[in-house]
């Protein structure tokens, strides 16, 4: 970052807090009628959630520290990336497009964060093969981070010059609306590979069926429960629940997110203890140790 | 004009087609301005522009200045050597997202679900229960195996985690089929207004 820069954050920062130091003294000098404030600081009934989330997060931040100081943090190969690269070796044979569906939830959906992070990587591996890659989204906001992971993609692979903005395209914020437009998307360019990965509803069948329809591979992923079963079916390759998210960190080497992953994998063996302790104690009539995992 | 519309839509089913085309491109141009308007006043006026200037005795509530500053940010991608400030908002909505959530998630995903999962594995007198249990703890295991990543799924391990998605693939048939039947009664809604409230033929 530049001095003009730091300058720009430096002045908007100002402007910030004092914008926000004026609505407090406004809202205190004139709070409003009729609401009863209730401040707790620590609600004792969570204290569980509290020591839980403590331990994950100080788990998560010893495993991110040690990838900064480049220790190497095993995580094992997730078949579904192997079947990516495929669908754009597949595509490149073809000299057909590839398309990337980033499912149609917002930046604030964790699905589109971890579809942006492989959309970057895919991004990559197409530039070198020179073929079109087409990325059609539903939300707004997800555009322009859209447009920096494909443009991040391709400079990765020294070919900025391969990079089409106009492929990076806005479709309809009405969910079916989407759905038709990227239906069509299928059947008039016929892309030799479709990936749908991040946040996807009920147009998860409509897009894996017509997909299939086309005779495209198609490598699906999604978080979402009740549509995976749609891309089991449809799909030549599925990453279900958190193998999307796991494939991101895989992908992108990234400590924060390998620390992540590798935390949220001591917390699943944490549970699993928990499980099993927690089943042989209630088999035997034992029942304190449930009463720990109960929130209010 | 929804039969038309209705029928252009189903023609897909047959191939792609100038009907479909037109259909799609309807509704995707009227869904684009639709939001738009829609978007503009539940927002911008409803929750800005009102907030900002009410109407006469209501206090002027400037805390809304906040989401319409990050608004504003996130439209200078149009100034192409200031656009980076449009990270901010973006940061902004990721991180405040996660922390809203995060309490929640670890309530109804962690907490709420391992406590569901420690169950007896012998019901006295009731063996419907004691095998309900069993499955479910035995499922559950299983599954969290196959999602551990540090570990290559080799051996029994291995075999524990296929018994896994055993498990999963079991549960999404089951799911599958629930889904269609409620996709099966959005098809009877577009025959019955086929064939009811245009046709005429079912009354």
């Amino acid at each position: 970052m530049n001095n003009r820069k730091i300058s720009l954050v430096i002045l908007i920062s100002a402007i910030w807090l004092t914008l926000c130091s004026q609505i407090l003294l406004a809202q205190e000098a004139a709070p409003p009628t009729g609401t009863k404030f209730d401040y707790h600081w620590f609600d004792t009934n969570r204290l569980n959630v509290f020591i839980t989330l403590a331990i994950v997060f100080s788990a998560i931040l010893w495993f991110i520290a040690r990838a900064k100081k480049g220790k190497s943090l095993f995580i094992r190969r997730i078949a579904g990336l192997d079947a990516i690269e495929e669908a754009v070796g597949r595509a490149t044979e073809m000299g057909k497009s590839v398309l990337y569906i980033p499912g149609i939830h917002d930046m604030n959906d964790i699905q589109t964060v971890a579809s942006m992070i492989i959309l970057g990587n895919v991004a990559k591996t197409i530039a070198r093969y020179d073929i079109p890659l087409i990325v059609p989204i539903r939300q707004p906001f997800v555009v322009p981070v859209a447009e920096e992971a494909v443009r991040q993609g391709y400079l990765s692979a020294g070919r900025p010059d391969a990079f089409m903005k106009d492929n990076i395209r806005f479709i309809s914020d009405e969910q079916f609306a989407y759905a038709a437009a990227v239906n069509g998307i299928m059947l008039r360019e016929r892309p030799a590979a479709n990936l749908l990965l991040g946040s996807f509803y009920a147009e998860s069948l409509l897009l894996a069926e017509t997909g299939a329809s086309t005779g495209a591979i198609q490598v699906a992923g999604t978080a979402n429960i009740h549509q995976l079963p749609f891309f089991v079916v449809a799909c030549d390759y599925t990453l279900i629940g958190e193998e999307l998210f796991a494939a991101s960190a895989y992908l992108s080497r990234e400590p924060k997110l390998l620390g992540s992953l590798k935390g949220s994998d001591l917390a699943k063996a944490l549970i699993v203890l928990a499980i099993i302790i927690g089943t042989i104690l209630e088999t035997i009539g034992v029942k304190w140790f449930t009463k720990l995992f109960v929130v209010q | 004009m929804g039969a038309f519309l209705t029928l252009g839509i189903i023609s897909f089913l047959y191939k792609d087609n100038p009907w479909y085309k037109f259909c799609e491109a309807l509704f995707v141009g009227i869904s684009a301005g639709y939001w738009f308007c829609t978007v503009f006043w539940s927002q911008f006026v409803a929750k800005l522009w009102d907030n900002i200037y009410p109407t006469a005795g209501q206090p002027r509530q400037y805390v809304y200045l906040v989401g319409g500053i990050l608004g504003l940010m996130m439209l200078l991608r149009l100034v192409p050597k200031i656009g980076w400030f449009s990270r901010w908002p973006l940061a902004f909505v990721v991180g405040g997202t996660a922390g809203a959530y995060l309490i929640g998630y670890a309530l109804s995903n962690g907490m709420k679900q391992v406590k569901s999962t420690i169950l007896p594995l012998w019901v006295s007198g009731n063996l419907n229960a004691t095998v309900g249990n069993i499955i479910l703890v035995v499922g559950t295991f299983c599954g969290l195996i196959y999602f551990f990543f540090s570990k290559e799924q080799k051996g029994t391990y291995g075999k524990v985690a296929k018994l896994g998605i055993f498990f999963l693939m079991i549960t999404f048939g089951a799911s599958f089929g629930y889904t269609v039947m409620a996709r099966m009664s959005l098809l009877i809604g577009r025959m019955d207004f086929l064939f009811g409230t245009w046709l005429g033929l079912i009354k």
